[in-house]
């Protein structure tokens, strides 16, 4: 059981889209619209060069009705301080 | 250690498996899984098969996507197709890039799951043992449900509710309509994949009509009052395509009861309607692999736990994507995607022997109501009581009263997030 769970870190850390670490809830969506890398340029904005801060800063900016979004507003809302932190966390530590 | 250990289960069954194949013929035999990971399969090459395959992977575990097509042909953004605003092999994606990421693809039907044994059997006869086994196989039409609809008459009033044949034969219907012609649509009540689906193509029927064809009318036949996005459409179909579209709601006698391929005829409780050309988008249900896995009720889909999307009805079997009764959460899919990261991680979490946390699920669906209007709606999803809801407070659609640039945006947003999402499932 020990070496399973040895081999299937080492797996995972091999493979480059799924985080070592269990995504935090709502967190492993967020690569359905913003590349965990790049991201085509005069689409949805890219996040893959923001800071965890930046993120976390935004979303809250977002969920206080500021900033000029079209979608994630109406996202942030479903999130609380702590769980945006947490996944903004997760998506630098991801990359 | 937990009181089960889903490991030393998986070993004892690898012996036993040996066991049957040294004495099965060698067609029967099937291929050698490496010792020590869990072995999960995952029916159906979708949106949400695609993205498990890869995710289950990615933890760890030996994966084998069982898929019959060769490609696959995504419906999203396919009602610009229908409408002669982008080409089918924009749609179209292969397996390599699951391939290369470590996935076993198989290009077979599975034809029989045995949840005793945990045993899916494909159409060549081979069969394959699992841990645990993901069901994405999306949707079948149920044409039992519309008397006069069969894959015949589809031949003839196209669904093009998979996107492929069905979606050329529709775009073709369309441009070799005369102009002046009347074009009905036929949607039906939910569930059904895709909320927003009928009336985002109904709107680039309008936009195809009115820059090609424009003494031509659409007629939308509704079995529902209300729709995903309604206030959005209708104020934009008022101002773009006025005298044009008319949609016939369920209490002013849109539902349609049956249809006559013959005469190219839908028949309502007030009314037949003859059409030029006829889209017969009907009532619908789970793919049937779903019914003979018995992981799908008497409503014809799948109902699941909501942390982990294993079956109610039948344990080590997990239903994601369209097929999954989830609740609040559309059949849609970025749904699809995003249930199928949820699911990957519960299942490999459950095959350590540990309990998967409570997640939280997003969607956001684009509609194009014109080449350059975009409208979308959101939500967010947790488990409560047993099922997916709303997280209160979240989601809904764009703004009512968006000046133009909000429209265009989020037009360019759609594209871009089909971009994103292919490339993450199949790039
Ligand atoms: C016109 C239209 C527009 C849409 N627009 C959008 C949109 O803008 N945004 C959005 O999010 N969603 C949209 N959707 C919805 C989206 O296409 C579906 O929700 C999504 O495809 C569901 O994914 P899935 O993996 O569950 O099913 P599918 O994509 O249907 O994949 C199922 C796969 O399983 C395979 N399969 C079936 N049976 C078996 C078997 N026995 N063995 C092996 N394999 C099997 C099939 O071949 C298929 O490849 C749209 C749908 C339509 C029709």
């Amino acid at each position: 059981m020990r070496r399973l769970a040895i081999l299937a870190c080492v797996m995972v850390a091999a493979t480059p889209i799924v985080h070592a670490a269990e995504a935090p809830p709502g967190a492993s969506a967020c690569s359905g619209c913003h590349a965990p890398r790049g991201g085509a340029s005069g689409g949805i904005p890219p996040i893959a060069a923001k800071s965890a801060d930046e993120i976390t800063a935004t979303m809250l900016a977002y969920q206080a009705g500021e900033g000029e979004p079209t979608v994630m507003n109406r996202i942030a809302k479903g999130f609380t301080e702590p769980e945006i932190r947490a996944i903004a966390a997760w998506l630098v530590a991801g990359r | 250690m937990t009181p089960w250990n889903p490991n030393r289960r998986a070993v004892l069954k690898t012996l036993t498996a040996a066991t049957v194949t040294v004495t099965a013929s060698a067609a029967l035999s099937r291929p050698v899984h490496a010792q020590g990971a869990a072995r999960v399969v995952v029916i159906g090459g979708g949106f949400a098969g695609g993205t498990a395959a890869r995710f289950l992977k990615g933890h760890g575990l030996d994966v084998t996507l069982v898929e019959p097509n060769p490609t696959y042909t995504a419906c999203p953004l396919s009602n610009s197709v229908v409408a002669g605003l982008r080409s089918l092999d924009r749609q179209t994606f292969g397996y390599d890039g699951l391939r290369r990421a470590g996935v076993t693809v198989v290009h077979q039907r599975a034809s029989k799951v045995d949840a005793e044994a945990r045993r899916v059997t494909l159409g060549d006869g081979v069969a394959l043992d699992y841990d645990r086994l993901v069901l994405a196989p999306g949707i079948d039409m149920n044409f039992g449900a519309l008397p006069g609809y069969d894959d015949k008459a589809a031949e003839i009033m196209p669904h093009a509710w998979k996107a492929g044949p069905q979606t050329t034969l529709l775009a073709r219907q369309l441009e070799a309509m005369e102009d002046g012609g009347v074009v009905v649509m036929s949607v039906p009540a939910n569930p059904y994949r895709c909320p927003p689906g009928p009336y985002e193509r109904a709107s680039l029927i309008a936009h195809y009509l009115k820059t090609r064809k424009p003494r031509s009318k659409l007629i939308v036949l509704d079995a529902k009052d209300s729709f995903s996005k309604q206030r959005l459409f209708q104020a934009a179909w008022e101002k773009l395509y006025p005298g044009l579209l008319e949609w016939v709601s369920l209490s002013s006698g849109g539902q349609v009861t049956s249809v006559d391929p013959a005469s190219l005829t839908l028949v309502t409780d007030f009314d037949r309607v003859k059409a030029a050309v006829a889209n017969v988008i009907p009532p619908q249900k789970a793919a049937s692999i779903a019914a003979l896995a018995e992981v799908a009720d008497r409503t014809g889909w799948c109902p699941i736990d909501p942390v982990t999307f294993e079956s109610r009805l039948r344990p080590g079997i997990h239903v994601i994507g369209d097929a999954a009764i989830a609740g609040a959460m559309p059949k849609s899919a970025f749904a699809a995607n995003a249930q199928a990261k949820v699911c990957a991680a519960a299942v490999a979490t459950l095959l350590r022997g540990e309990k998967p946390a409570a997640p939280k699920l997003i969607n956001t669906c684009y509609s194009l109501v014109a080449p350059d209007y975009g409208i979308s709606v959101a939500g967010v999803y947790a488990p409560s009581d047993g099922r997916l809801a709303d997280v209160e407070g979240a989601g809904g659609t764009s703004p009512l009263d968006a000046p133009a640039s909000f429209r265009a945006k989020e037009a360019v947003y759609a594209e871009s997030w089909f971009d994103t999402i292919t490339a993450e499932v199949f790039g």
